[in-house]
C-alpha cells in the first residue's frame, strides 16, 4: 500500500437553482452564503475539497440532505459538478469524454447504493454479472467469475432467484458482488447499509471488512451513523449544509472537534471503541513498575478489564517493541465514564 | 371546529362565483333574450359569418393533399410510390396474418385462387387461446379465454372472427412498437417530447373518423387502411405510457446503469427498458383494446371482419345480424383484454418460474399435431355448421316481440323526452349567437384560470365560426351537453353509493369494467333495436358509453374523504345525511369534476358513431366526408370537436383545481 492520494477533489460545488455556472463564474471559487441565498441557489455540495488515499475507507458522514449522496456523485460524475476540479488517479475527471467516462466506470469504479438498485428483471446470477454482459462477454466467460462473486458474498444456491425473491440483505450481497466483480479501483458505497433492520446491518458491517481485509480497495462510504463509521473508516469527513467540516481518524474527531456540530456527532460515540492505548498514555514515572505490556494501537475496550483489575499501570509499547509510555486506571476509567459507557 | 364552522366553510369554497354572480345573471339574461327573440332579429353574422371572413382551411386542406398525392414528388419517386410502398410493405405481415388465421395459404387472388394449404383448424386456436390463458392466469383463465373463442365457433362468428382477429395481430403489436420508438425518442430528446406532447394530447381529443379520411385518401380503401387506421388510432397511449414508464424508472437504477458502463443504448435497452417492463405493459393492454374498439370504424374504410358485419346488419337494420357479431366483438374484447392483463400482471414470477421453452415447443407441438389431423378429419378443421348454433333468429324476434308488445310505451317514452327535453334544449342552443357564446366561454375561462385561459378557450371557440362550422358546432354541443348531464346525473349517485358502500362497489366495479372494455360501437346496437334512429338514440348511446367514468370518479372521491374530517362531522353530531351532504360530497367535488370531465371526453368520442343514426352535428359532418373523401371538411369538423373537447377540458380541469386548493386550505385549516 502505497500513499498515494487515487481520489481528490477541490473546491467542488453543486449548486441547484436558476443559472448556477453563470453564477459560479461571477463570484469567483468562493462565493458567500449571503449571496448564494439573494441569488435563489440551493448548495448541495459546497466548497469541497478532499483528498482519499490509495487503500484508506474515507467515510464521509452527515445528517440528512447534507450533501452526502451529491458529492459521492459528483466524485464518479454520475452528477455535473457546477464547479471545481476532480482528479481520479490523476486524471481530470470533468473533462474526460463520454467515451473515457464509460471506460473507466467500466474497469475502475465501482458503486453500491442505499436501496440496491437490482435490476429487476435478471436473476442474481445475471445481475452480477451485468457489468461484463454490457462490457461484450460471451456468457461463458462472464459466468465464471460471477459465480466466484456470488460465492465470495456467501450466497450460492440463489443463483437463480430473482431479486424480488432475496431479503434485503440478500439484495445488498449481490449489490455488492456485482460492484465487485470488475475488480474496481475505487469502490463508492452510498449508505449501502442504511435500508437494513440493526441486526442484519451489523452483520453485514462486518462481512464489508472481512471483504476489504482481503481487497484493500480504495472505500468512498456514505453514511449517516456515526457508530458505524467509526466501525468502518479509516478517516471521516463531516458534512453540513453542502460544507465539509471537519475531516480526521474518528479519534481526531472525538478528541478534537472543530465545533459543537461535530462534538454533537461524536458525543455518543463509543469512546472505548475509538481511543488507544497511544491517545491515553502517560509518561511513566521513573522506576514505575508495570503489570504488563499493551502495543500502543490497540483500542481502550480491548485491554481495560486488564487494566482496570489490575494495582499497577501498563507499558504502551510502540510497533518496534519499545515502551513509549503508561496507561493507568484512571486513564480507562476516564474514557469509560466520560463515555457513559458500563466497562 | 363548531358545526358552524362546518356550514360557513364548505359552502363558502364556492366563494370565486360570488364576485361573478352578476355576471352570470347577466349572461343568463342575454342567452334567454337570445333564445326568445323571433328569428331574423339578430343579424345573420350572429350565427354564421359571410363567406369573405370566414377561412376556406379545409378547401386549403384538401388542395395540399391533393397536391401531395397527385404532384409531389422527391425526385428519384413520388409521394404516392412512397404511401403505395408503404401500404405494400404493411401488407406482407397482414397478409401472412390473414393466411394463417382466416384464408390459408392461397394462390391467385379473388374467387379463382386456389387454396394450397388450409388456416389453422379451429381447434388449435381454441386450444393455444386456453393454454395462453392457463400460463398467464391459470385455469379461471384457461376457461374464459378458451371458452370465448369456442363461443365463436359455436355459434358461428369463426370466419369473421378470425379476419379481425388477424388484423389485430398485425396492427397492435406495430401500434406498440411504433408507440415504443416514439415513446423512448420522446424521453431522450426533449425537444421532441416538446413537439410529441400537443399533438398526443390533440389525437386523443379529435374524432377518430376524422383521421380516417387522409389515411383513405393516402392509401385507398382496403384491409391495409384500415390497419394503419388502427395503428394511428392504438399507438398514442403506447408513447404517453412508454414516456412515464422511462421517467418512472428509479433513479438509483438509472444511476448503476451509468455507474456499470451503459452506453446510452444499452441504457435503455438493458437497464430502463426492462426495469420499466410492468408499466410499459399496461400500455400494451391499451393498445389491444383501442385496435379492438376501432374494428367497426375501420370497417367503414375497408376492413373485413366482425366490424364489417356489425356496420352492414346496422345500415340494414337487421337487428339480430348486428346484435350477434356486436357480441362476438365483446367475447373477443373480453377474451384478449383478460389475457393481456394477466400476462402484465403476472410477467415477473413467470420469468422466475421459467418453463417457457417446454411451454412453446408442447404448443407448436400441438399445433402441428391438430394441423395435421385436420387434414383428414374436417369437422377439426373448421366447426361443423351443423352444430352452430345462430343467435339471430332469437334476437330478431325478441326484438320484434319488444317492439309488438311495447312499442307504444318506448314511443311514449321517446316523444316525451324529445318533446320536453331534446327539443327546447335544442331550439335553446341554436339560437346563441357566437359572440354571446364566446363571451360566456372567455369570462368563465377567466375567473377560473387567468387571462391565458381565457384566451384560449376564446381562441378555440372562435375556430369553428371562422371556419363556418358554428351551427353543426352548437348541435354537437347540445347532443353532448344533454348526454352528459344526464350521464352524471345517473353516474354520480351510483359512484357515491358504490363509495359509501363496499359490497355495492363489488357489484357496481365489474358492471363499469365491463362497460369500459366493450367497444364504443356496440352501445348503438340496443339502442337503436328499441328506439330506431334519431337523437333521442344517438343520447342513450353516449350515456351508456360515457358513464363509467362519472360512477369511477365520483366512488373515488367519496372513498378518499380524510377520515379525520368525517370523525369531525360524526363528533359534532352529523346524522349520516348530514355528512354525506356537508362533507363527504362538497370534499369529493374536485374529483367528481374530473369523472365528468371523462364522460364529456367519452361523450365527444362517441359522437361520430352516432352519426349513423341520423344526428345533424360536426359527427354527421366528419361521417359525411368519410363516405365522399373529402379530407379538408372531415378534418376541420374534427378539429371542432377538438376545440369543444379542449374547451371542456381546460375549463373543468381548472374549476376541479381551483376547488381542490380551496378544499384543501379548509383541510388544513382544521
Ligand atoms: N435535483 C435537485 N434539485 C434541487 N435540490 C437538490 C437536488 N438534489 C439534491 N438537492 C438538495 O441538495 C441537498 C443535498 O442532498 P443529498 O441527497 O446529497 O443529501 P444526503 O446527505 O445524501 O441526504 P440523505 O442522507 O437523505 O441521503 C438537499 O438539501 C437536497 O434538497
Ligand atoms: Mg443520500
Amino acid at each position: 500500500m502505497t500513499n498515494t492520494a487515487t481520489l481528490v477533489c477541490r473546491n467542488l460545488w453543486k449548486l441547484y437553482g436558476p443559472e448556477p455556472e453563470r453564477f459560479l463564474a461571477k463570484h469567483g471559487p468562493s462565493p458567500t452564503e449571503a449571496a448564494l441565498r439573494s441569488a435563489g441557489l440551493v448548495s448541495a455540495v459546497a466548497d469541497a475539497s478532499l483528498s482519499i488515499e490509495r487503500g484508506e475507507i474515507f467515510v464521509i458522514m452527515g445528517l440528512s440532505g447534507s450533501g452526502k449522496s451529491t458529492l459521492v456523485r459528483c466524485l464518479s460524475r454520475l452528477i455535473e459538478p457546477t464547479g471545481g476540479e476532480v482528479l481520479f488517479e490523476g486524471v481530470d475527471l470533468l473533462r474526460a469524454s463520454p467515451a473515457d467516462l464509460i471506460e473507466l466506470r467500466r474497469h475502475k469504479m465501482g458503486m453500491v447504493f442505499q436501496h440496491f438498485a437490482l435490476l429487476p428483471h435478471l436473476s442474481v446470477l445475471d445481475n452480477v454479472a451485468f457489468p461484463l454482459e454490457i462490457r461484450g462477454l460471451g456468457r461463458s466467460e462472464r459466468e465464471k467469475p460471477a459465480r466466484e462473486m456470488i460465492e465470495l458474498v456467501g450466497l450460492q444456491g440463489r443463483e437463480h432467484n430473482l431479486p424480488y425473491q432475496l431479503s434485503g440483505g440478500q439484495q445488498q450481497r449481490v449489490g455488492i458482488a456485482r460492484s465487485l466483480i470488475t475488480d474496481p479501483d475505487v469502490w463508492f458505497l452510498d449508505e449501502p447499509f442504511s435500508a437494513l433492520d440493526p441486526l442484519i446491518r451489523r452483520e453485514m458491517q462486518n462481512e464489508f471488512m472481512r471483504l476489504q481485509d482481503q481487497l484493500h480497495k480504495t472505500i468512498v462510504f456514505i453514511t449517516h451513523d456515526f457508530e458505524e463509521a467509526v466501525r468502518v473508516g479509516d478517516r471521516i469527513a463531516i458534512m453540513r449544509e453542502g460544507r465539509i467540516v471537519q475531516v480526521g481518524t474518528p479519534e481526531e474527531l472525538v478528541r478534537a472537534p472543530d465545533n459543537d456540530y461535530v462534538a454533537e456527532f461524536t458525543r455518543d460515540a463509543p469512546r472505548s471503541k475509538i481511543f488507544s492505548a497511544r491517545s491515553i498514555m502517560r509518561a511513566p514515572r521513573t522506576g514505575e513498575a508495570v503489570a504488563g505490556v499493551i502495543p500502543a494501537a490497540s483500542k481502550v475496550r480491548d485491554f481495560a478489564a486488564k487494566v482496570e483489575a489490575s494495582e499497577l499501570p501498563f507499558g504502551v509499547a510502540n510497533e518496534a517493541g519499545e515502551q513509549i509510555g503508561v496507561v493507568d486506571r484512571r486513564a480507562v476509567m476516564s474514557i469509560l465514564v466520560g463515555a457513559g459507557e458500563p466497562a | 371546529m363548531t358545526a358552524a364552522a362546518v356550514e360557513t366553510k364548505i359552502p363558502a369554497s364556492a366563494e370565486w362565483m360570488r364576485p361573478g354572480r352578476v355576471a352570470v345573471l347577466l349572461f343568463a339574461v342575454l342567452s334567454l333574450v337570445a333564445f326568445l327573440l323571433p328569428d331574423g332579429v339578430l343579424p345573420a353574422w350572429t350565427r354564421q359569418l359571410p363567406a369573405e371572413f370566414r377561412i376556406g382551411l379545409d378547401t386549403w386542406i384538401s388542395a395540399a393533399l391533393k397536391w401531395l398525392v397527385e404532384d409531389a414528388t422527391f425526385g428519384l419517386f413520388t409521394f404516392k410510390d412512397l404511401t403505395r410502398g408503404f401500404a405494400q410493405l404493411l401488407n406482407v405481415p397482414l397478409d401472412i396474418a390473414t393466411s394463417i388465421l382466416s384464408t390459408g395459404l392461397l394462390d391467385g387472388r379473388g374467387s379463382s385462387a386456389i387454396q394450397l394449404a388450409p388456416p389453422l383448424p379451429w381447434i388449435a386456436v381454441v386450444g393455444v387461446v386456453a393454454a395462453l390463458g392457463y400460463r398467464f392466469g391459470g385455469s379461471k383463465l384457461a376457461l374464459l379465454a378458451g371458452g370465448a373463442f369456442l363461443y365463436l365457433a359455436v355459434f358461428g362468428q369463426w370466419a369473421s372472427a378470425m379476419l379481425t382477429l388477424s388484423s389485430i395481430v398485425v396492427a397492435a403489436p406495430l401500434g406498440i412498437a411504433v408507440g415504443l420508438a416514439t415513446g423512448v425518442a420522446g424521453y431522450r430528446v426533449p425537444l421532441l417530447r416538446r413537439i410529441i406532447t400537443p399533438i398526443l394530447d390533440l389525437m386523443q381529443t379529435v374524432p377518430t373518423f376524422a383521421y380516417l379520411i387522409p389515411i383513405l385518401f393516402l392509401f385507398g380503401f382496403g384491409p391495409v387502411a384500415a390497419m394503419i387506421a388502427t395503428m394511428i388510432y392504438a399507438a398514442p397511449p403506447m408513447v404517453r405510457v412508454t414516456m412515464a414508464a422511462l421517467e418512472g424508472v428509479p433513479r438509483e437504477i438509472v444511476e448503476y446503469g451509468t455507474m456499470a458502463g451503459t452506453t446510452p443504448r444499452q441504457m435503455i435497452t438493458k437497464v430502463m427498458l426492462p426495469a420499466a417492463r410492468p408499466q410499459l405493459l399496461v400500455g400494451v393492454n391499451q393498445v389491444i383494446m383501442l385496435s379492438l374498439n376501432m374494428v367497426i370504424i375501420a370497417s367503414m374504410i375497408g376492413a373485413g371482419g366482425l366490424g364489417f358485419d356489425v356496420l352492414t346488419s346496422l345500415r340494414r337494420l337487421d337487428i339480430g345480424r348486428g346484435l350477434e357479431a356486436g357480441l362476438a366483438i365483446v367475447v373477443l374484447a373480453i377474451a384478449l383484454d383478460r389475457l393481456s392483463q394477466a400476462y402484465a400482471a403476472g410477467a415477473r414470477k413467470r420469468d422466475a418460474e421459467g418453463g417457457l421453452k417446454p411451454f412453446l415447443f408442447g404448443l407448436a407441438a400441438f399445433v402441428a399435431v391438430t394441423y395435421l389431423l385436420a387434414l383428414f378429419v374436417p369437422p377439426i378443421a373448421t366447426y361443423p355448421e351443423a352444430l352452430q348454433i345462430s343467435t339471430a333468429p332469437f334476437w330478431t324476434d325478441a326484438v320484434k316481440w319488444i317492439n309488438v308488445n311495447f312499442f307504444n310505451v318506448f314511443d311514449a317514452v321517446k316523444t316525451f323526452i324529445l318533446l320536453n327535453l331534446l327539443l327546447p334544449v335544442k331550439r335553446f342552443m341554436m339560437a346563441q349567437p357566437w359572440p354571446l357564446v364566446a363571451a360566456m366561454v372567455g369570462y368563465a375561462g377567466w375567473r377560473l384560470g387567468g387571462a391565458r385561459l381565457a384566451a384560449l378557450v376564446v381562441g378555440l371557440a372562435l375556430f369553428p365560426v371562422v371556419t363556418g362550422q358554428w351551427d353543426y358546432t352548437m348541435m354537437t354541443v347540445y347532443l353532448c351537453g344533454i348526454s352528459v348531464v344526464v350521464a352524471a346525473l345517473i353516474g354520480i349517485p351510483i359512484g357515491i353509493y358504490g363509495g359509501l358502500s363496499p359490497r355495492a362497489w363489488r357489484v357496481i366495479e365489474p358492471a363499469i369494467d365491463t362497460l369500459q372494455t366493450l367497444p364504443s360501437f356496440v352501445y348503438l346496437i340496443p339502442a337503436v333495436m328499441l328506439f330506431r334512429v334519431g337523437d333521442f338514440t344517438a343520447m342513450l348511446a353516449i350515456v351508456l358509453y360515457a358513464v363509467a367514468p362519472s360512477v369511477r370518479y365520483a366512488a373515488h372521491g367519496i372513498r378518499n374523504v380524510p377520515t379525520m374530517l368525517m370523525e369531525a362531522g360524526t363528533s359534532m353530531g352529523c346524522t349520516q345525511k348530514q355528512s354525506l351532504r356537508h362533507i363527504q360530497v362538497p370534499v369529493a367535488l374536485p374529483t367528481i369534476l374530473l369523472g365528468i370531465n371523462q364522460t364529456v371526453m367519452l361523450a365527444l368520442s362517441m359522437l361520430v358513431i352516432t352519426a349513423l343514426v341520423g344526428t345533424r352535428d360536426l359527427g354527421q359532418q366528419v361521417y359525411m366526408a368519410l363516405t365522399k373523401a373529402d379530407t379538408g371538411k372531415g378534418l376541420v369538423a374534427g378539429l371542432c370537436v377538438a376545440a369543444i373537447a379542449i374547451i371542456a377540458d381546460r375549463l373543468i380541469g381548472a374549476a376541479a383545481q381551483k376547488l381542490a386548493a380551496q378544499r384543501s386550505g379548509a383541510v388544513d385549516a382544521t
